[in-house]
């Protein structure tokens, strides 16, 4: 990845640091009802992936017990969490360690 | 001979849906029955937990405060999912909206009877041939398994090329 060369930035005395937003992961779990078609099709649609990694995912759930299917700002992630559960699928949120 | 699917897309756009009379007949109760659990079911029955999972299962704060933010929302959707399969049940021909509401549905018809009969990754049919109830609860849940699995490859399979 290209760096670029770092830039002075000029800040008001006064501002407070705003600590960067924690990031924050979503998880998926096995559970013995969903079909692994239909999770593989629900992480294509929900999340745009091709279907090698909707399927690698999947198979991580299935075999690992459980898969870190997205991350990033905690809004985002609990938008993701409201609309795996809208699908069915047993999915919990929690910052990235 | 190729074994055909239940629903497939159509060459005039949608999806053709090829379920005989006696099975829509068995579908034909359970969009009700599904929309009575999420109007009247009590919160603590294991069947609406898992349709309303934890989103947070370390913080009950955090926990109760999403609930409060989407738990309208999503009853909201599973119950126009309930009303498009109740009110098609009979249809030949679906469009891509409605047969999103068929798998939404029966996905959750799905994980209802799933945790009523304790399905796990290890269960045989033969587990479920005590009582005559649990049997046809079991045979209900094998048939929807199928019908979502046709439903996904309908919806994951590209158009047929020609009419």
């Amino acid at each position: 990845m290209a760096q670029t060369a770092p830039v002075e930035t000029e800040r008001p005395a006064d501002e407070h640091e705003v600590t960067p937003d924690v990031p924050w992961i979503v998880i998926v779990w096995n559970d013995p009802i969903n079909l692994m078609s239909y999770v593989v099709y629900v992480f294509q649609k929900l999340f745009g992936y091709p279907l090698e990694k909707a399927t690698k995912l999947m198979l991580d759930v299935h075999h690992k017990g459980k898969a870190v299917v997205s991350e990033g700002a905690r809004e985002k992630c609990e938008f993701e969490v409201s609309r795996l559960h809208a699908h069915g699928l047993w999915a919990t949120m929690q910052r990235s360690r | 001979m190729a074994i055909r699917r239940r629903i497939d897309r159509s060459s005039a756009g949608g999806f053709d849906l090829r379920i005989p009379r006696s099975e829509r007949n068995v579908l034909r109760g359970l969009p009700d029955q599904l929309r009575l659990l999420l109007d009247e079911g009590d919160a603590e029955d294991p069947a609406l937990q898992r349709l309303y999972p934890s989103a947070y299962p370390d913080d009950a704060v955090a926990a109760a405060e999403f609930d409060g933010f989407v738990r309208d929302d999503l009853t909201e959707q599973r119950m126009k999912a309930i009303a498009v399969m109740a009110r098609t049940i009979d249809s030949e021909h679906l469009d891509e909206e409605e047969v999103l509401a068929w798998l939404a549905a029966i996905n959750d018809l799905r994980l209802v009877l799933g945790i009523r009969l304790a399905v796990t990754e290890e269960s045989e049919p033969g587990d479920f041939e005590g009582d005559e109830g649990t049997h046809g609860s079991y045979a209900l849940y094998a048939y929807l398994s199928m019908l979502e699995e046709d439903i996904v490859e309908a919806l994951s399979g590209a158009p047929p090329a020609s009419a």
